[in-house]
C-alpha cells in the first residue's frame, strides 16, 4: 500500500479543503514539508498527522510518502500519533532545571495525577519533557501548542493557567 | 555600566510591521549604498571589523564572504540560520523581534556582495510566532522592489523564502539544515564536499547566523567608526549575550566586548538570587565549556575567555548556583545531548548513552576510577571521530568540568577489582 496512488481511507469532510489552504500558503513546494506538516498537524484537535493526511500531501506534493513518514519520525515537534488536546511540555533544560522546573513537573503530576509520558483518562493532557525552547528568560517555562508560560512557580498559578484552558 | 546599542539601535525605534517605518529611521540606506560597492569591499569591511560568525563556531566572516564571493555558480545561496537550538540562547529570538527588517536588508546585501540570488532564512517552529512578522517583512520589501528582479536598478535579482524547523537541535548544523530545506529528515552529512562548494539544492551556499547578519548594515552605515572604537583589538565591537540560569533578570545584553563576566552577571543580569552563591558558568550553550567563579573578572572577549578555558560560542551563559552540584548540571547538559544526538554515527550514538550511564554511576557513588577514565576517553574519541559537530562538541562541557572540578570526578576505589591507573 505504500503507493501514492493508493490515499488509504478519504479525508474527512472540509479538511481537504484546509489542506489545500495549507499547501496553497506554502505554493505547493515539497521543500516545504515540514511547515506544511507542522500546518497541517494543527489542524487535528489531538495534533498530528493521521496517516490518511500524509498519503494526501503526498499526492498533492507528487512526493513519495515514506519522506512524509520519515520526516514526522525525524522532528520531535511532528507527531505521527494522537497526542492530547494539551500536551504539556516542560522544559527539561539547564536554565530551567535551574530554577526548579522539577517542582513545575511535581504540580502538574499531581494536579492531573499523570506521569512524564502519559495522557489523562478524558485526553485533554499529556505531560512531556522538551529540550529547551528559548524561554530561559521565563524559566521555569512550560509550553502548550506553542504558547510559552513562565516563569510558573506557585501551584496556584499553574492549576490556574490549567484550568483557563478551554 | 552605560548602555551602548549598536546591533540593538534599532530596537523600539520603528513599527516591525511597516517597512515605511523602518526607511523611517535609515531602513534600506545601508542596501542603497552596498549596492555602489564591490561585494570585496563589503568582504573587507567585515574583515576589518574582525568579525566572527555569532552561531558558535566563531569563524571568520569576511574571509568566509570572500571566499563565497569566489566560487562559481550561475545560482548562488545565502541562509540565515535561526534555529537558535543552544540551551541559555535567545538572542536571535530578540534580533527578529525587534529589528526584522534589518535581518531582510542584511540578507539582500549578503546576496549582493556574494552574487547570490536566492535567500532561505531557516527558523526554528519554536519561534514560530515570530513567523507572521517576517513573512510580513519578505512581502513588503518585495513590494518596494528590495527583492525580486532588477533590484535597485542593478540588475541585480534575489528572493527569500522562509523556512521552518521542528524541534531538531541537530538541524542547526549546515548540512543537517541544508537536507532540512530540502524537504528531508535533518541528518548530517559528511563533508566534503562542503557547503560553500555544494549546498542546498548542491549549490554554492553560504550559511550564517542572525546575529552575524544583522551586524552588516550597521557597519556598511557607521561612518565614524562607533562599533571600531568599542572592544579590545583582537574583539571588536559590541556582542549580543544571552544570559538565564539562577540571576535575578535574566535577558539580552548588548555589551561591548571588554566587559567583565562580572559586569554581565551582577550588573546587566541583576546577579543571582538572594543568599547564593555562584558554582559555575556555562558559556556558549549546552556545547559549550563551563567555568568556576574565578572567571567572574575575566574580560569577555575570545581571547580572554579562551584563556580561561572556555569561549564565547553561541553568546550564551548559564549561571548556576550552588544549589545545583556539578554532577546534576552535567546530567542535566548530558540529557540534552542523549536527546538531541540524531543517532546516525555511531561515537555519538553510543558516547552520549555510556557517558549518560557513567554520569549517573558517579551520582550514585558506584562508579569506579576505571569508569572515570573509560568517561573521558570516551569524551575524547567522539570530539575527534563523531560524523558532525554535535558529537564533536558534545562532551565540550564534561571535558572543561573535568579540568576546573576534579575533586567531583576523584573516586575512593573499592577494594574488589581495584584498578591500578
Ligand atoms: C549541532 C549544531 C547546532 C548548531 N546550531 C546553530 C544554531 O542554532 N544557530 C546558528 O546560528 N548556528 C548553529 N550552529 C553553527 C552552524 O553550523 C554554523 O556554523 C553557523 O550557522 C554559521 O554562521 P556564523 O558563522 O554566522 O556563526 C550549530 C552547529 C552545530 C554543530
Ligand atoms: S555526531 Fe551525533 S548528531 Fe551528528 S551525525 Fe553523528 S549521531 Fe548524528
Ligand atoms: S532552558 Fe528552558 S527554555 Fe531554555
Amino acid at each position: 500500500m505504500l503507493n501514492n496512488d493508493s490515499p488509504g481511507s478519504p479525508l474527512p469532510d472540509g479538511l481537504q479543503a484546509k489542506l489545500d489552504l495549507v499547501l496553497e500558503a506554502h505554493d505547493y513546494d515539497a521543500t516545504q514539508i515540514v511547515g506544511i506538516l507542522l500546518d497541517a498537524q494543527e489542524l487535528n484537535e489531538l495534533h498530528y498527522v493521521p496517516e490518511p493526511v500524509s498519503y494526501y500531501l503526498a499526492e498533492r506534493l507528487k512526493m513519495p510518502v515514506s519522506g512524509i513518514f520519515d520526516c514526522l519520525s525525524f522532528y520531535s515537534e511532528l507527531s505521527d500519533k494522537p497526542r492530547a488536546k494539551y500536551p504539556l511540555q516542560v522544559c527539561s533544560s539547564i536554565a530551567c532545571r535551574v530554577n526548579q522546573s522539577d517542582s513545575l513537573a511535581s504540580v502538574l503530576k499531581e494536579l492531573l495525577g499523570i506521569d512524564f509520558g502519559e495522557t489523562t483518562y478524558d485526553g485533554r493532557f499529556t505531560l512531556e519533557k522538551a529540550t529547551c525552547f528559548g524561554a530561559c528568560d521565563r524559566a521555569p517555562a512550560l509550553r502548550i501548542n506553542g504558547q510559552v508560560y513562565g516563569p510558573l512557580h506557585s501551584r496556584e498559578e499553574i492549576a490556574t493557567l490549567l484550568r483557563g484552558l478551554d | 555600566m552605560e548602555n551602548f546599542a549598536f546591533l540593538t539601535q534599532n530596537f523600539g525605534r520603528y513599527d516591525t510591521a511597516s517597512i515605511g517605518s523602518y526607511m523611517n529611521v535609515g531602513g534600506f540606506q545601508a542596501l542603497k549604498k552596498a549596492v555602489n560597492m564591490d561585494g570585496e569591499e563589503i568582504a573587507q569591511l567585515i574583515a576589518r571589523n574582525k568579525v566572527k560568525g555569532r552561531g558558535g563556531a566563531e569563524y571568520d566572516m569576511g574571509r568566509k564572504w570572500s571566499q563565497a564571493r569566489a566560487v562559481q555558480g550561475e545560482h548562488k545561496v545565502i541562509i540565515c540560520n535561526a534555529d537558535e537550538g543552544e540551551t541559555t540562547t535567545f538572542k536571535d529570538r530578540e534580533l527578529i523581534k525587534n529589528d526584522p527588517f534589518n535581518l531582510i536588508e542584511a540578507m539582500i546585501i549578503a546576496g549582493w556582495a556574494m552574487g547570490a540570488d536566492k535567500g532561505f532564512i531557516y527558523m526554528r517552529a519554536e519561534y514560530a510566532c515570530l513567523r507572521p512578522l517576517l513573512l510580513n517583512a519578505i512581502r513588503q520589501a518585495k513590494n518596494y522592489g528590495f527583492l525580486g528582479t532588477n533590484i535597485l536598478g542593478r540588475g541585480f535579482d534575489f528572493d527569500i523564502k522562509l523556512y521552518s524547523g521542528a524541534g531538531a537541535y541537530v538541524c542547526g548544523e549546515g548540512t543537517a539544515l541544508i537536507r532540512s530545506i530540502e524537504g528531508k529528515a535533518g541528518r548530517p552529512r559528511m563533508k566534503p564536499p562542503f557547503i560553500k562548494v555544494s549546498g542546498v539544492f548542491a549549490l554554492p551556499t553560504c550559511l550564517q547566523n542572525v546575529e552575524s547578519l544583522s551586524l552588516v548594515p550597521h557597519l556598511l552605515l557607521d561612518e565614524e567608526g562607533r562599533y571600531a572604537a568599542q572592544g579590545t583589538e583582537d574583539s571588536v565591537g559590541t556582542k549580543l549575550v544571552s544570559v538565564a540560569g539562577n540571576v535575578q533578570k535574566p535577558g539580552v545584553f548588548e555589551i561591548p566586548f571588554g566587559t567583565t563576566v562580572r559586569e554581565i552577571v551582577y550588573g546587566l543580569a541583576g546577579g543571582l538570587p538572594e543568599g547564593q552563591e555562584l558554582q559555575l558558568i556555562q558559556f556558549g550553550g549546552a556545547s559549550g565549556k563551563a567555568a568556576g567563579p574565578d572567571i567572574l573578572d575575566c574580560p569577555y572577549t575570545y581571547e580572554d575567555l579562551r584563556s580561561h578555558g572556555v569561549m564565547v560560542g553561541s553568546g550564551g551563559l548559564a549561571v548556576v548556583d550552588k544549589r545545583t552540584s556539578v554532577l546534576d548540571f552535567l546530567r542535566i547538559n548530558q540529557d540534552f545531548f542523549s536527546e538531541e544526538s540524531c543517532g546516525q554515527c555511531t561515537p555519538c550514538r553510543e558516547g552520549n548513552l555510556h557517558i549518560k550511564l557513567i554520569l549517573e554511576k558517579l551520582s550514585a557513588g558506584t562508579a569506579t576510577a576505571e569508569d572515570v577514565r573509560l568517561m573521558k576517553k570516551i569524551a575524547r574519541v567522539m570530539s575527534m571521530s563523531s560524523l558532525c559537530g554535535l558529537g564533536e562538541t558534545a562532551q565540550n562541557t564534561l571535558l572543561s568540568a573535568m579540568q576546573v572540578f576534579p575533586e567531583v570526578f576523584e573516586v575512593t576505589e573499592r577494594q574488589t577489582g581495584g584498578v591500578a591507573l
